[in-house]
C-alpha cells in the first residue's frame, strides 16, 4: 500500500484523476461564479490563477526503508536475554493467567535487563499524568501529539494523558562480518 | 614515555581496568569499557570482563575480535555464558587455581575434564589470556605506540592472602601479556585507596592516628581480611598495613549456590525436576532475588521463574519464590552467623585428593573466619604501639576502630549490619569500643579504581599505605640424623625474609650454608607465617606452633654446570629481596664464587606436591 501511494504522489505528470462533475452541477457552479467574479475581486483573481495553472502537483515526500539488521539484532538480544520471541510465537489463549504470569516474569526480567543495558529511555514530558500542561507555540509535533478537541492556535493548555517515551541512547553490539542476523536464536542440539 | 596510570583488578569472576592520564591535574580514574564477544558474532564494550575463557569448537569458526580475526578462543561474557551450556570447554576461577598450593600451576590442567580437541592450558596461562585481552583492548583504544599498555605504569591487584608464589605467578602472567611496568598491590589496600578517592580530602577527618581499619572484602569467589593502622610519624599521618588473613575460597557464588540448592530441593519436592541449564538460571535468579530482598526491606518474598530450555515458554516455566525467611536463614545466618568470639572455623581433615578440585573453605561462616583472623592477629599492633604498660590488660583480639567493606556481597545492608553487630559484641567482651563503618566507595569497581589511584600515588600524588610483605618466609632445613623408617627427619625452619620487608629491599644473608649438587635440581621445603613478626633473617626455628607456619609449595634450585663439574657439591647462602614489582626473589650465592656477582635464582612453586602429581592423570 505504502509503495503504491508513494508512486502516485511522486508522479508529477500524472493526469488529474478528479471525476468529472454532472451537467446540472456545472450549470449551477457557472451561474454562481459569474456573479461572484463580478462582485468579488479577490475571488476573481483566484479563479484567474486557477485557469492559468490548471493543476499544481503536490510536492512529493520521500520514504525510505529502514535497514532491518539492527531490528533483527534487537529481537535476537531480547530473545537471548528475555525469551521474547519464544513468548510472542507461542499461542497463549489456552493458558491460565498464572502460567502467563510466570512466563511474563521471565520475559519482563530479561528484556528489562537487556533494554537497560543497551538503551536509555526517558519520558518526553516529566510532569505527572493527569496534570495540566501548557504548550507554547513552536512545540515539536513529533514529541507531543494533540488529542481530543484539537483546534485553534498555541499556546495550548491541556491534560497530560501519556508522558511519552524518548530513547536518548541505543547501542547494539557490533556484528562480525558474515554474521547472519536473520538467525534470531540458533537451534540447540545437545551432544553426548 | 608513560602517559597513563593504570589499575587492573584481576578478579576471580570479573576483571576491570581503570586509567587516568598523568598529564593534567586532578585527573580521576576512569573505567575502560572492554570490547568482548557477548554472543556469537556480536561484540560489545562493557566495564567488566568476566574472567572466563572459552575454547570454541572448530564447528563454531573463529572468535573474531577487532584486533584478531582468527582467534580460536573467547574471553569475557560469551565465555561465561558458554560455561552453562558447554562447561567442559570453559575455564572459570583461574585465579583460585593460580593460588592452589598443591598443583603445578604452570602445567596444562584447565579446563578440568576438557575434551581431547582442546590443548589444556595452565592457570598461569589463563590469567595471562585475561590480561592479554585487556592489553589488546587498551592498545586498540589508545592506539598503541607510546600509549601502549606496555609503556604505562600498571598496578595489578592480588588478594592480600596470596603467598609469594601466587604473586610471582601473577607477575609471570602479566609479563607474558605484555605488561612491562608492573607493580602489585593488595586488593584490600586498593579498596582503601578507592575509598580515599571517593571521599576526597574529607577522609582525613574520618581516619586519624590511632585508628585501625579492618577491610572486609567478600567477592564472588574469595574472602579476604586486612587490617590497616593509621599512625602519626613526624607529625603526619601514615597508613600501615599490619595484618592480612588466610586465603579463603568463599564468596558470593557460594551463597547463590546455597540458595539455588534450597529452591531446587523445593521444586523437586513439588515434583518439578530441574535440568542443568535450569539450574544455572536458578543460580542467577537466586542472586537477583537475594539482591532484591536485601535492597528492599518491605518485600516478604521475591518471585522466581525459570524458563525451560525449549522454545515453548508457557506451561513449562518453573515457578517458585525466595522468601525473606529463606534468604535470612541461608545467607545471613548461614554465612554470617552470630558466633562467640572464641569460635573458630571447622576444618575438614584433608582427604587424599582423588579428584582435582579447588580447596574451598570447609566452613562457610565468614564471621568465624573473621573471629579467627582477629584472634590470630591480636599482636599485630605491638610493633607500632610499643610494649603495653605493665599490668595493662592484653587484648585477646586485634581491635579495629573502623570497617571498610569491599566486594559485591557486602552491598547488602543486612550483611554489613550483621557483621558489624557481631564484631561489636566481640570487641565489647574484650574491653574494646564499637567500630565505625567507612562509607562511600562503589564496591564493584573500587579495586580497579583504587589500583589506578595507587599508580598515581606512586608518582607522589597522595598518601601511600606502607606495610611490606604480609608474611615472613622460611626455608626448611632437614637435620642430618640417621634415617628411621616411618619417621620423618625433624625439620627446622630458617627465616629468609622477615615480616614487613619493603619493596626494593634486601635481607641480610642468613648465615646458614647449603650444599647444592651441580646440575641436579634441589628442592627445599618452604614456609610462610602471617603472625611471626619478630623473626629476623637467619633465625632458625627448631620447633614451632603448627598454627604459626603454613607450608607453601616447595622451591627448587638448579645450579648450572657452567665452570663446575656435574655432581660437585657447592656451598651456597641464600639471599632474599622484595623486588620493585612486589614479589619475593630468593637467590643462592656461592660462598666461593667463580666470577663476581655469581647468583642463581631459586624458583618458587616449581611444581605441586605429590597430591598434584596423582591428580594429573584424572
Amino acid at each position: 500500500m505504502l509503495h503504491r501511494a508513494g508512486a502516485t504522489l511522486g508522479d508529477v505528470n500524472a493526469p488529474p484523476d478528479d471525476a468529472p462533475l454532472p451537467l446540472v452541477t456545472r450549470l449551477w457552479l457557472a451561474w454562481l461564479c459569474f456573479f461572484r467574479v463580478l462582485i468579488d475581486g479577490t475571488f476573481a483573481a483566484r479563479v484567474s490563477a486557477a485557469r492559468e495553472a490548471p493543476r499544481l502537483a503536490p510536492a512529493p515526500a520521500s520514504f525510505t526503508a529502514s535497514p532491518t539488521s539492527s531490528a533483527l539484532q534487537l529481537l535476537s538480544l531480547l530473545q537471548r536475554e528475555g525469551r521474547l520471541v519464544d513468548f510472542l510465537q507461542q499461542d497463549i489463549t489456552t493458558f491460565a493467567d498464572a502460567d502467563i504470569g510466570a512466563a511474563a516474569r521471565v520475559v519482563h526480567e530479561g528484556c528489562r535487563k537487556a533494554l537497560r543495558a543497551h538503551a536509555a529511555i526517558e519520558p518526553v514530558l516529566r510532569q505527572a499524568e493527569g496534570a495540566r500542561v501548557e504548550l507554547a507555540a513552536g512545540f515539536d509535533a513529533d514529541e507531543v501529539k494533540l488529542v481530543g478537541d484539537v483546534r485553534g492556535q498555541p499556546p495550548y493548555a491541556g491534560v497530560l494523558r501519556h508522558r511519552g517515551w524518548r530513547a536518548t541512547r541505543l547501542e547494539l553490539p557490533l556484528l562480525a562480518g558474515g554474521h547472519d542476523a536473520h538467525v534470531l536464536a540458533p537451534a540447540e542440539v545437545e551432544l553426548g | 614515555m608513560t602517559r597513563y596510570a593504570v589499575g587492573i583488578d584481576l578478579g576471580t569472576t570479573h576483571t576491570a581496568l581503570a586509567f587516568a592520564p598523568l598529564e593534567g591535574e586532578g585527573e580521576r580514574p576512569e573505567i575502560m569499557d572492554v570490547p568482548q564477544i557477548v554472543a556469537p558474532g556480536e561484540l560489545e564494550a562493557r566495564p567488566l570482563l568476566p574472567s572466563f575463557l572459552y575454547f570454541a569448537h572448530e564447528s563454531e569458526g573463529p572468535q573474531a575480535l577487532p584486533w584478531e580475526a582468527e582467534r580460536r578462543f573467547a574471553v569475557g561474557e560469551y565465555a561465561r555464558a558458554r560455561g552453562v551450556d558447554a562447561p567442559a570447554r570453559v575455564i572459570g576461577s583461574a585465579k583460585s587455581w593460580l593460588s592452589h598450593p598443591t598443583i603445578d600451576r604452570r602445567a596444562g590442567i584447565l579446563p578440568i575434564g576438557a575434551p581431547e580437541d582442546i590443548e589444556k592450558i595452565s592457570p598461569v596461562e589463563a590469567s595471562w589470556r585475561y590480561l592479554e585481552h585487556l592489553t589488546e583492548a587498551f592498545d586498540a583504544r589508545f592506539g598503541g605506540g607510546e600509549s601502549a599498555l606496555a609503556n604505562q605504569e600498571v598496578v595489578l591487584t592480588v588478594p592480600a592472602s596470596f603467598d609469594a608464589s601466587a604473586r610471582e605467578l601473577t607477575v609471570e602472567a602479566a609479563i607474558a601479556a605484555g605488561i612491562e611496568k608492573l607493580t602489585l598491590l593488595e586488593e584490600p589496600q586498593a579498596a582503601l585507596y578507592a575509598w580515599t578517592l571517593a571521599r576526597g580530602d574529607a577522609w582525613r577527618k574520618e581516619v586519624r592516628p590511632g585508628d585501625v581499619v579492618l577491610v572486609v572484602d567478600v567477592g564472588g569467589g574469595t574472602t579476604d581480611f586486612s587490617a590497616i593502622a593509621a599512625v602519626e610519624r613526624d607529625g603526619s599521618l601514615e597508613l600501615v598495613r599490619v595484618a592480612v588473613g588466610d586465603h579463603i575460597l568463599l564468596g558470593g557464588d557460594n551463597m547463590d549456590l546455597a540458595l539455588a540448592h534450597l529452591l531446587r530441593h523445593k521444586l523437586e519436592g513439588e515434583g518439578k525436576p530441574v535440568d542443568r541449564s535450569q539450574h544455572a538460571s536458578l543460580v542467577h535468579a537466586c542472586r537477583a532475588a537475594k539482591e532484591r530482598l536485601f535492597g528492599d526491606p518491605s518485600l516478604d518474598a521475591a518471585p522466581i521463574a525459570i524458563a525451560s530450555r525449549g522454545s515453548t515458554l508457557l506451561g513449562s516455566t518453573l515457578r517458585t519464590e525466595l522468601t525473606r525467611d529463606e534468604v535470612t536463614r541461608v545467607v545471613v545466618d548461614g554465612f554470617f552467623p552470630i558466633v562467640a568470639v572464641d569460635s573458630r572455623p571447622t576444618s575438614r581433615p584433608r582427604a587424599a585428593l582423588t579428584e582435582l578440585g579447588l580447596p574451598y573453605a570447609s566452613d562457610a561462616a565468614v564471621t568465624r573466619h573473621l573471629a579467627s583472623f582477629l584472634a590470630r592477629q591480636a599482636g599485630a599492633l605491638a610493633k607500632l604501639q610499643g610494649a603495653p604498660p605493665p599490668g595493662a590488660r592484653v587484648p585477646r583480639l586485634l581491635h579495629p576502630t573502623a570497617v571498610l567493606f569491599n566486594g559485591g556481597v557486602m552491598k547488602a545492608d543486612k550483611l554489613r549490619a550483621r557483621l558489624v553487630d557481631t564484631l561489636n559484641v566481640w570487641l565489647g567482651t574484650d574491653g574494646g569500643e564499637p567500630v565505625r563503618v567507612l562509607e562511600g566507595a562503589d564496591l564493584d569497581l573500587a579495586v580497579a579504581r583504587g589500583a589506578c589511584t595507587y599508580a598515581l600515588v606512586r608518582r607522589g600524588k597522595g598518601l601511600r599505605i606502607r606495610g611490606g610483605t604480609a608474611r615472613a618466609y622460611y626455608v626448611g632445613i632437614e637435620s642430618s640424623v640417621p634415617a628411621v623408617p616411618g619417621i620423618e627427619p625433624p625439620v627446622s625452619a630458617m627465616c629468609v625474609a622477615p615480616f614487613g620487608m619493603e619493596e626494593g629491599t634486601e635481607a641480610e644473608l642468613p648465615p646458614h650454608e647449603f650444599g647444592v649438587v651441580v646440575g641436579e635440581p634441589v628442592s627445599f621445603r618452604f614456609y610462610g607465617s602471617t603472625v611471626r613478626r619478630d623473626d629476623v633473617a637467619g633465625v632458625v626455628l627448631e620447633d614451632w606452633n603448627r598454627n604459626q607456619l603454613d607450608e607453601l609449595p616447595p622451591m627448587e634450585l638448579t645450579l648450572p654446570a657452567e665452570g663446575r663439574s656435574d655432581g660437585d657439591v657447592v656451598p651456597v647462602k641464600l639471599r632474599s629481596q622484595i623486588t620493585e614489582v612486589g614479589t619475593l626473589l630468593l637467590e643462592a650465592e656461592p660462598i666461593r664464587p667463580l666470577k663476581q656477582g655469581e647468583r642463581w635464582r631459586v624458583e618458587l612453586s616449581v611444581r605441586g606436591q605429590s597430591e598434584g602429581e596423582s591428580a594429573e592423570g584424572s
